[in-house]
């Protein structure tokens, strides 16, 4: 049968009906708890295919949004939108979704094989599509061998492949993704980040909502990633767009480390280019559209696009070091700049720069991104 | 640590002399009034051991009659236990709503009253100068009290089963406790409908705390006398009542005392039931049935 008997796109599953468009499409949701609103008219586009990472810290709404697609919560207000069809009054089991939480959640009393044909069972298919099925989801995912056993006789990270195989078992219109990996020790995580990204490169039509707090899952994984605070969506966008060039001090301090200073907006310097003031030293980089001279914002640069000062940088600072840690592969250097704090991180260094030593950095204009202050 | 510092240094063979209070007071309590009826039963009046009383009891129809009738009400009540308590516990542990656990609490509260009450509680209801017959006769002009079931098998096993859920519903409730909540919610994600969910994630979750509870309640519905005592129901007689009509009303104490020694013969095979059911199937769950 090969992949195609999981393809969404399959016109044979009943659950693909309506799939077209956009994949999930959340209109203005807004979720209260005891008049605690925990989502706020939230708004989000996730087109079909595509991998969406739903970040943010604990409490800001990611998890509730997960759960009002998934049905499990019931929005104040707004509409959820699945392909075309209203999904926001459906009971849970009527949305053709697959779901994959922290704590894999498989069924502890019936084995592997059962708990992935659980879902093909309760809708009423075949016995040989679900044999069928069921052998091809677990080869998928690399736990074709282990069909006869319990959940309890698996790993973590075993248990958590065959939650995988259970929800893509169903031909889901989407996949949501809840923290499937925070239970993971680190080494697993990572070696399940690349198969997560390797199930979708298989699966393209299938629509994924990430849900993490990992940064580093969601850059790795996500074609577009919706950053959310205090239950409203801070910024959106392509992943790495979104890490280079960050909207706001939030998403810059949240996606990734930053070096955030404070300058003040001088004058132009050509073609979309702005002179910035920081303390002592003037600083060319390029213009931000609602930012106009005189302005104060922050200047971003990230630290790996901080380096020594070389003849091709088109910027420089001086700094002088305040600490020195190898980490491994890297070095991490952490500057002191006319009072603000910096970070620098490079590859390890022969003969890393003593404590207090001043360093001339520069970085290159296409690394610095000014953002709007306060 | 606490025992050692009250049991004192501990002297080679000296421990073993710990045991004896408690031996003394259970064979005083317990094993010298039980090898009384059970000698009764053996020997009867005289000094021969035999099974001749045995097997008289065991051609008496009035015996055979009360055995059935023991073994019928005790399975239908732990069967009506076990689907009440079942329901109850599902809706009070998966359907939220305000005051539930108060609920649950209340319920509770129905272990430490004794048995009886439910009888008279039920006999104020449906008796027949209860409250529904009295309301039916007024509203109706019926001659006699319409409703009758309190003075039939029915009656006893309904009150046995209002008194006996709580054994059911507290270990049930335990047991919904450690289900994980996202289980049930990918169950549903999956398409499966709720009865489908019950069937197939919560009742096998909940197994050992049923069997549990069925089977401490099929003991306790196999020696309940205060009920069917109580309501007096036509024809209804259960070994526990046998054994009293018998020693206190026909002062055949040989009879009572061999229907007595079968009573606790079957009683103690249902624990031993009981007690496999929790081994077996306890598990983690052990601890709360």
């Amino acid at each position: 049968m090969g992949l195609a008997a999981i393809d969404t796109t399959s016109p044979s599953g009943p659950s693909t009906e309506g799939l077209g468009g956009e994949g999930i499409s959340f209109e203005g949701i807004t979720v209260a708890y005891k008049g605690n609103v925990v989502l706020s008219d939230f708004s989000l586009q996730i087109r079909r295919g595509e991998i969406m990472a739903l970040i943010g810290p604990s409490g800001s709404g990611k998890t509730t949004a997960l759960r009002a697609v998934a049905g499990f919560v019931r929005p104040q207000s707004g509409r959820i939108r699945i392909g075309e069809s209203d999904v926001t009054d459906l009971p849970p089991y009527a949305r053709g979704i697959g779901m994959v939480v922290q704590n894999y959640a498989l069924f502890p009393h019936m084995k592997i094989e059962d708990n992935v044909a659980f879902g093909l069972r309760a809708q009423k298919s075949p016995a040989d599509l679900i044999a069928e099925q069921v052998k091809e989801c677990l080869r998928m995912v690399g736990m074709a061998a282990y069909v006869g056993r319990f959940p309890r006789e698996l790993s973590g990270g075993q248990q958590q492949r065959v939650a995988i195989a259970r929800a893509l078992a169903v031909q889901p219109r989407v996949l949501l993704l809840d923290e499937p990996l925070s239970a993971l020790d680190a080494q697993i995580r990572r070696s399940m980040v690349e198969e997560l990204a390797k199930l979708h490169r298989d699966l393209p039509n299938l629509t994924v909502l990430y849900v993490t707090h990992d940064q580093t899952e969601a850059l790795t994984l996500a074609d577009r990633i919706a950053i959310m605070k205090d239950g409203c969506l801070s910024s959106f966008g392509p992943s790495q767009g979104l890490y280079s060039r960050p909207p706001n001090r939030f998403t810059a301090e949240f996606l990734g480390r930053a070096n955030l200073l404070l300058v003040k907006i001088e004058g132009p310097a050509g073609a979309g280019l702005v002179r910035v003031r920081f303390g002592e030293m003037a600083l060319t980089v390029p213009a931000h559209p609602t930012l106009d001279v005189g302005a104060e914002c922050l200047l971003c640069i990230r630290p790996h696009d901080l380096g020594l000062a070389e003849p091709q940088h088109d910027n420089r600072l001086t700094a002088a070091v305040t600490h020195v840690q190898w980490q491994g592969d890297h070095h991490a250097i952490t500057l002191d700049c006319a009072g603000t704090p910096l970070r620098l991180v490079s590859a390890p260094l022969r003969e890393p720069p003593a404590h207090g030593a001043a360093l001339d950095l520069g970085f290159a204009l296409a690394d610095a991104t000014l953002i709007p202050h306060g | 640590m606490a025992e050692a510092v009250l049991a004192g240094p501990v002297r080679a063979g000296g421990g073993r002399l710990w045991i004896l209070p408690p031996l003394l007071m259970l064979a005083g309590l317990f094993f010298y009034p039980l090898s009384l009826i059970a000698i009764q039963a053996l020997t009867g009046d005289g000094t021969t051991v035999s099974f001749e009383h045995f097997a008289a009891v065991f051609k008496s129809g009035l015996f055979l009659g009360a055995l059935w009738h023991t073994i019928e009400i005790a399975v239908a009540s732990s069967a009506g236990c076990l689907v009440l308590g079942f329901a109850i516990a599902l809706v009070l542990s998966f359907v939220p709503f305000p005051g539930a656990k108060e609920i649950a609490r209340f319920i509770d509260t129905f272990i430490a009253l004794p048995t009886f009450l439910a009888a008279l509680a039920f006999t104020f209801i449906y008796g027949s100068a209860g409250v529904v017959n009295g309301a039916l006769v007024e509203l109706f002009g019926f001659e006699t009290p319409p409703v009758d079931f309190l003075y039939s098998p029915w009656g006893v096993i309904l009150a046995e089963i209002t008194v006996y859920t709580p054994f059911v519903l507290r270990p049930l409730m335990a047991a919904f406790s450690l289900i994980e909540t996202a289980q049930i919610e990918v169950a549903s994600s999956l398409g499966a409908r709720p009865f489908r969910i019950i069937r197939e994630i919560i009742l096998p979750a909940a197994m050992p705390a049923l069997l549990a509870g069925g089977s401490l309640c099929l003991l306790l519905t196999v020696n309940e006398f205060g009920i069917v005592l109580f309501i007096g129901a036509k024809g209804v007689i259960t070994l526990p009542l046998l054994v009293y009509d018998k020693a206190i009303q026909e002062f055949d104490y040989t009879a009572a005392c061999v229907i007595a020694v079968i009573n606790v013969a079957l009683s103690l095979s249902l624990y031993m039931v009981y007690r496999t059911v929790i081994a077996r199937f306890g598990g983690r769950n052990a601890g709360v049935v």
